[in-house]
C-alpha cells in the first residue's frame, strides 16, 4: 500500500475516479451520519421527559360527583372531565346514535361497559385545545367558546369547526367508585 | 460599498488600526459617505427606526432577565414583582411590552412602503426576503415573549397556536408533544419559550446585518422607483440621511413614550393580568393586535386544516411577491390603477385585523337577519373575514401578475435629479 498516496507530479494517478469517489463518498457519508447522530439528542430533548410521563396517571374517587355533576381534574396538565349523566342525558346520546354525525361513534362505545353514567373526557376542545363550557351548546353537553364548537351529551361534534369528538382517555375502573386514568 | 473607499484615516491610531482591521473604514464607506437617492421621504426611515425598535427590546428584554422567574409557578409572580418592587421595573416592562407593538407598527409601514414603491423587484429580491426572514423571526419572538408572563391570555394563546400544528395529518400529535414537551403547554413550554425568546432576537441582528449588507449591495430604492444614475442623483448619507432618520426617531420615540407614560395597557389584554388556569378558558381568546389579521384569515376558513394553511400561506405569498409582480415600472406613484389596488388591499388588511378581534359569529349590521352559507350566516364577522381574506390572496396571485401586463403606467422621469433640479443632467 506504499504507492497508494496520490503522485503530484504524475496527474494521471489523482484520476482514478471509482477509487477517488468511493473516499469523498465514504467520507461524506460518514460525516452526515455523525452529524445526524449529534443532531438527536437536541431534537429528542425536546420531547417529554422521564417524571413528566411517570406523572401521567391519576386515580379519582367516583363518590364525590353526583348525578348530573361533572368534575374537572388535571391530568397531564389539562382538563380532564368526568360526568355522572342522568338517565334522560343518557337517552339523548343514545337516541342521537344513528343521526348524521361528523365522526360516527355510538354512545355505548365512549362509555365502559355496564357504566353508561360514567363519561370520562379530555377536556380539550378538539378544534384549538378551549375548555368546552359543560351544559352549554345546542345539544346539551359542552360548548367551546372559542369557536364555537357544540358537543352532545355523548361528548361527540355536532356542530361547529372542530373535527373529531372530545377524546375519550385510556381508563379503567379499579372498584365500583374509583378510576385510574392513563 | 461600491467604488473607491474616500476614507482618510485621521490620526496615526487610525492609520494603524485600518491596516488591520479596516472597521473604521467600514463605518464611513457604509455610514457617512454611502450615496442615498436625494429623493427619499420621510417612509424611508422606517428602517433606521426599527434597528431602533430591535435596540430597545434587547437592551430591556437583557435587564427584565435579571428578575424574570422562567417558571410555571414564578412567572406570573416575577412578572408581578417587576412592575410592583423593582426599581423602575414598570419603566422597563412597559418599555419592553409596548415596544412590541412599536417594533410591529415600524415593520408593518416598512413593508407596505417597500410594497408601494416596487422596493421588492429586482435587483432587490434578496433584500427582500431577507426582510421577510425578519419579519417571520419576529412574530416567532413576539408569540414566544407574551406567553412568558403566564397570564391567561398568555396560557390560552399558546395553547391556541400550538394546537394549530397538530391540524397536521400524521405527524401532527408528534409536532404538538415534541414542541410542549408534555401533553399539554406546561412548565417545560415555559422555559424552551422563554430560552428562545433570548435567542431569536440577536438571529434577527445578524439577519439585520444581512439585510443592510444587501442593501449597500444594490442600493436604496426611492420613491421614483428610478435607479441612480449620476452623482446629482444622490447625496452622502452623513449628514442627509442621518439626520433625517435621526429626527424621525425623535417623533417615533414620541409616540412610544405616549404609550408607556399615558396608556401603557391600551394594546394589551386585560386577561392576561390573571394567573393562567389550564381549567378555565377566557371566554373570547384573541391574540395581540398585530397577528389579528392572520387570526382572522384562519378563522375565515370553516376546515381545521386547510385554515392553518391558509394562514401559513398569507405569509408565505409575501416571500414569493418579487417574482408575482410582472410589472417594468417600480413605483406605484406612476402606476394609477396599481395605486388603487394597493390602498384596497390597506383597508382590507385593516378590515381582517377588525375581524380577528371580534366573535366569528357576531353580526356585522347588528339586527339584520339573512341566511346560512357554507356553515356561517352571511351577515357575521366569518364572511366580512371570508371576502377580506378572499382579496387579500387576490391581491398578490391575480392582481400582482396580470396588472403589470395590462396596466400603461405614466411616464416615469428619466433621472431622480430632473424632476427636482429642473431637468438639468451633471454626469
Amino acid at each position: 500500500m506504499a504507492h497508494t498516496a496520490v503522485d503530484a507530479t504524475n496527474p494521471a494517478a489523482g484520476d482514478d475516479p471509482s477509487r477517488r469517489d468511493f473516499i469523498h463518498i465514504a467520507a461524506i457519508t460518514a460525516a452526515a451520519g455523525g452529524g445526524l447522530a449529534a443532531v438527536w439528542p437536541f431534537v429528542a430533548q425536546m420531547n417529554p421527559a422521564a417524571d413528566t410521563l411517570a406523572l401521567a396517571s391519576v386515580e379519582y374517587d367516583l363518590t364525590k360527583i353526583e348525578p348530573a355533576q361533572q368534575v374537572t381534574i388535571n391530568w397531564r396538565g389539562k382538563p380532564l372531565f368526568i360526568r355522572n349523566r342522568t338517565p334522560e342525558q343518557i337517552a339523548a346520546a343514545v337516541k342521537d346514535d344513528g343521526a348524521a354525525l361528523r365522526d360516527p361513534q355510538t354512545d355505548a362505545e365512549r362509555h365502559k361497559e355496564g357504566k353508561a353514567e360514567w363519561l370520562v373526557l379530555v377536556g380539550s376542545c378538539t378544534h384549538l385545545g378551549c375548555v368546552p363550557t359543560v351544559g352549554g351548546g345546542e345539544y346539551g353537553g359542552w360548548f367551546c367558546p372559542c369557536h364555537g364548537s357544540h358537543y352532545d351529551t355523548s361528548g361527540r361534534i355536532r356542530k361547529g369547526p372542530a373535527p373529531t369528538n372530545l377524546v375519550v382517555p385510556d381508563y379503567a375502573f379499579l372498584s365500583d367508585t374509583k378510576v385510574k386514568i392513563g | 460599498m461600491s467604488g473607491q473607499s474616500t476614507y482618510q484615516p485621521s490620526n496615526g491610531f487610525a492609520k494603524w488600526l485600518d491596516a488591520r482591521l479596516p472597521v473604521g473604514r467600514l463605518v464611513w464607506d457604509s455610514f457617512v459617505d454611502y450615496p442615498t437617492p436625494r429623493n427619499l421621504n420621510y417612509w424611508y426611515t422606517f428602517g433606521g427606526i426599527l434597528s431602533l425598535c430591535l435596540g430597545v427590546q434587547i437592551i430591556t428584554g437583557v435587564v427584565l432577565a435579571m428578575h424574570y422567574t422562567p417558571s410555571a409557578a414564578g412567572a406570573f409572580t416575577s412578572v408581578e414583582h417587576i412592575m410592583r418592587d423593582v426599581n423602575y421595573g414598570w419603566l422597563l416592562r412597559y418599555m419592553h411590552s409596548n415596544g412590541a407593538s412599536m417594533f410591529f407598527i415600524a415593520v408593518y409601514i416598512h413593508m407596505l412602503r417597500g410594497l408601494y414603491y416596487g422596493s421588492y423587484k429586482a435587483p432587490r429580491e434578496v433584500l427582500w426576503l431577507l426582510g421577510c426572514v425578519i419579519y417571520g423571526l419576529m412574530m416567532a419572538t413576539a408569540f414566544m415573549g407574551y406567553v412568558l408572563p403566564w397570564g391567561q391570555m398568555s396560557f390560552h394563546g399558546a395553547v391556541v397556536i400550538t394546537n394549530l400544528l397538530g391540524a397536521f395529518p400524521i405527524v401532527g400529535d408528534a409536532i404538538t408533544t415534541l414542541l410542549w414537551g408534555g401533553f399539554a403547554v406546561d412548565e417545560p413550554t415555559l422555559k424552551r419559550f422563554f430560552s428562545l425568546h433570548y435567542l431569536l432576537p440577536f438571529m434577527i441582528a445578524g439577519v439585520v446585518i444581512l439585510h443592510v449588507w444587501a442593501l449597500h449591495v444594490v442600493g436604496q430604492n426611492n420613491p421614483t422607483g428610478v435607479e441612480p444614475k449620476s452623482k446629482a442623483d444622490t447625496l452622502p448619507f452623513t449628514p442627509y440621511a442621518t439626520v433625517k432618520d435621526g429626527f424621525a426617531m425623535s417623533v417615533f420615540l414620541i409616540l412610544f413614550a405616549v404609550f408607556i407614560f399615558f396608556m401603557p395597557n391600551a394594546l394589551g389584554h386585560p386577561d392576561n393580568y390573571i394567573r393562567a388556569d389550564p381549567l378555565v378558558t377566557p371566554a373570547h381568546i384573541v391574540p395581540e393586535w398585530y397577528f389579528l389579521p392572520f387570526y382572522a384569515i384562519l378563522r375565515a376558513v370553516p376546515e381545521k386544516l386547510l385554515g392553518v394553511l391558509a394562514m401559513f400561506g398569507s405569509i408565505a405569498v409575501i416571500f414569493a411577491l418579487p417574482w408575482l409582480d410582472t410589472s417594468k415600472v417600480k413605483s406605484m406613484r406612476y402606476r394609477p390603477q396599481a395605486k388603487l389596488y394597493f390602498f384596497i388591499f390597506l383597508v382590507v388588511c385593516v378590515i381582517l385585523g377588525f375581524c380577528g378581534a371580534k366573535l366569528p359569529d357576531d353580526q356585522v349590521i347588528p339586527g339584520l337577519t339573512t341566511f346560512v352559507l357554507i356553515d356561517s350566516d352571511l351577515n357575521s364577522f366569518v364572511w366580512l373575514s371570508r371576502v377580506a381574506t378572499l382579496y387579500y390572496f387576490a391581491y398578490f396571485l391575480v392582481v400582482m401578475p396580470l396588472l403589470g401586463l395590462i396596466e400603461k403606467p405614466l411616464p416615469t422621469p428619466e433621472t431622480i435629479s430632473s424632476p427636482v433640479l429642473g431637468g438639468e443632467h451633471k454626469d
